[in-house]
């Protein structure tokens, strides 16, 4: 262990891939020291691990009906979080429900994000008209109101949890468009670039290998910090009926259906509505803790 | 405070108002761009919608020649470019179309809705200014204290609630529980009748008109309605604005001329409060009208739960009988408003800081 940790804190780095290890290993080491990111991490971790394990820790199926046993306070014995109106375990529900909203979030990160880097790197390289009018579109869309768009959307294109996806993407790629561009303007100049320009590189190869590797680190900052925001669209949509459909065991939609017997049975409203809560909370406080860590200018000291 | 906004040292001789009315009409153009922009997507997604317009208009039982008739007039036979110009030329003149559910045209129940929307927004923003703004200077004046790390993670959990478990949330305890706020709707059933027969609606605002009319007892009802839906988006935006402040205030403290006031003997207080926060006030202004842009929208769910009869719970109502003219008509009026308020907040920058001015 010792042995691996001089390894990477070496000061003469003896490859690429020793120097960028030393370097993740640095900002772990600093992100280590912010307490609430590392709650932030263990919620994330928590929240992976759930989704991945449910049917395991499950108590009942989250679909099965049985009326007999509806609507149980928390804390009858089988049921720790109560039952909803059809007599389904909430806890099971909740669990179940992780794999949705993680499926959700992957489904958004791994579309907005690309979309905006790839414009936001092309516009920032070439600058000139391809700038303008690709900047102009991204201004067009950030000035919309984005869950209203998104309502929009999935009103014509009908609900579910696809077109729930399709929304929340269409709506949220500008911001990391603006982010890429920035971060392209000041490394475009570079002597760097212009050393790879004279080795005979040619643009795409100039912004894959080049540039839009020194964007990374404020595009994944923004992924973590708007993945709660993802959350809670899909919880507003579902909330809406927009979203994911019953039976399915989604958290927003949860919520919507405890809604009519808010004032009887509080819990099956607030159970999910809090698994929500703590979910995007985590993430949130990774995302600030990674903003410190990866970003030293935005840091507060 | 004093006066935040002073501008009696930076007098604006003509040669200055020039560029400054050039960069007005520059903000003038990009509104309209984005402006078209705005129906532009509505267009398309009024146009991908699978239903036929004329149906849903006729109905089943139309004949051929009816539904040619009605293609003809609605312009739905032209190319798509003209459909379109059609379509913003109408927008420009203040018709929104028709909504299918209650046969009104949808600029005309927008226009009613709107009040109650903007009555929500305001106080929330009012609230959320008057909470985050001290709240970030003070966390920004002793960053790492207990009051800092307390600002911020109250502000990270406003980020991390859905707004519509926070208002069930609110109505459980509030007004289940305790009883001290007023429930769902923007008065008690009793006044509410008072409100169409007794009172005169200047502007549709309740707060505004029950106190321009000396009712105070229909006031303090109002008021305690308004106070929860108003109280959970002041949250939000107030997570908002004071983090913004915070991160505004320890760059401006670390500005040269802080230390000279300092060193000059300055009282901290003044120091902070007159010379760093007057500074401050200039990026907060566009701050400020971004978190009440986001209000107008954010109030979408919150009016759901509240049932507040305002913008947002008009759209999602629209939504639930697929009447599209309604929802589209409803989003091009929260679009028009988001995107003036950004170039408001825009030309506010410019006219306040005179740095902005090229």
């Amino acid at each position: 262990m010792s042995t691996l940790t001089t390894w990477l804190r070496d000061p003469n780095p003896a490859s690429r891939m020793q120097s960028r290890l030393g370097q993740s290993y640095l900002s772990w080491l600093r992100l280590r020291r912010n307490p609430l990111a590392m709650i932030g991490l263990l919620i994330t971790a928590a929240l992976l691990f759930v989704a991945i394990f449910a049917p395991l820790l499950a108590p009942h199926d989250p679909i099965t009906q049985e009326l007999g046993r509806r609507l149980l306070p928390p804390g009858t014995p089988g049921n720790i979080l109560g039952t909803d109106d059809f007599g389904r375990d909430i806890l099971s529900r909740i669990l179940y429900g992780s794999r949705i909203t993680l499926y959700i979030v992957l489904l958004v990160i791994l579309t907005a994000p690309v979309v905006g880097l790839i414009i936001g790197t092309v516009a920032g390289y070439f600058g000139g008209w391809v700038d303008t009018i690709l900047m102009r579109i991204t201004d067009i869309f950030l000035a919309f109101p984005k869950l209203i768009l998104a309502l929009a959307l999935v009103a014509v294109l009908g609900p579910g949890m696809e077109n729930a996806v399709l929304a929340i993407a269409l709506t949220s790629w500008p911001p990391y468009a603006r982010v890429s561009r920035a971060e392209t303007l000041t490394v475009r100049s570079s002597d760097y670039i212009a050393a790879v320009k004279l080795q005979g590189a040619g643009p795409i190869r100039i912004i894959w290998g080049h540039v839009i590797p020194m964007c990374l680190p404020s595009v994944i900052i923004r992924v973590t910090l708007d993945m709660a925001g993802v959350i809670l669209t899909a919880a507003g949509l579902g909330f809406l009926g927009l979203g994911v459909q019953p039976p399915l065991p989604e958290w927003g939609l949860m919520i919507s259906a405890g809604r009519k017997f808010l004032f009887e049975q509080w819990w099956v409203a607030t159970m999910p509505g809090l698994a929500i809560f703590i979910v995007s909370l985590g993430f949130n406080l990774l995302g600030d803790g990674l903003r410190d860590v990866l970003d030293p200018k935005s840091a507060s000291k | 405070m004093g006066r935040p906004f002073s501008m009696t040292s930076t007098p604006a001789p003509s040669s200055r108002l020039i560029p400054l009315l050039r960069q007005i009409g520059g903000t003038v153009v990009t509104l309209f761009v984005t402006f078209l922009g705005l129906l532009m997507v509505t267009f398309f997604i009024s146009n991908v919608i699978p239903v036929d317009p004329v149906l849903s208009i006729l109905g089943e039982r139309a004949t051929e020649a009816q539904m040619e008739e009605a293609r003809e007039r609605l312009g739905l036979n032209e190319p798509l470019w003209k459909q379109f110009g059609i379509y913003v030329g109408n927008t420009l003149q203040g018709d929104l179309g028709t909504s299918i559910r209650t046969r009104e045209p949808v600029l005309e129940e927008v226009s009613q809705r709107f009040p109650a929307t903007l009555e929500l927004a305001t106080l929330a923003t009012i609230l959320g200014v008057l909470l985050g703004v001290p709240a970030g200077v003070i966390a920004a004046t002793k960053p790492g204290s207990f009051f800092d790390q307390s600002t911020r993670l109250i502000g990270l959990m406003g980020y991390s609630m859905p707004v519509f478990w926070l208002g069930l949330m609110g109505l459980l305890l509030f007004y289940g529980q305790l009883g001290w706020v007023g429930g769902p709707g923007r008065l008690d059933a009793g006044y509410q009748m008072s409100l169409d027969f007794e009172l005169t609606q200047y502007t549709g605002m309740i707060l505004l008109d029950t106190a321009l009319n000396n009712r105070w007892d229909m006031f303090a009802n109002a008021f305690s309605h308004i106070i929860l839906p108003a109280g959970i988006l002041a949250y939000i935006s107030m997570a908002y604005i004071s983090r913004m402040t915070r991160s505004f205030m320890m760059n401006e403290l670390g500005q040269e001329y802080i230390t000279t006031a300092r060193v000059k003997g300055m009282p901290e207080r003044r120091v902070i409060w007159v010379h760093a926060l007057k500074n401050v006030m200039v990026p907060l202004i566009t701050v400020i009208a971004l978190s009440y842009a986001y209000l107008l929208e954010g109030a979408v769910l919150t009016e759901t739960i509240f049932a507040w009869p305002g913008l947002g719970s008009y759209i999602t109502d629209a939504l639930m009988v697929a009447d599209m003219p309604a929802v589209l008509g409803g989003t091009v009026v929260v679009g028009i408003a988001y995107i003036g308020l950004n170039m408001l907040s825009d030309l506010l920058y410019r006219l306040v800081d005179p740095r902005a001015r090229v």
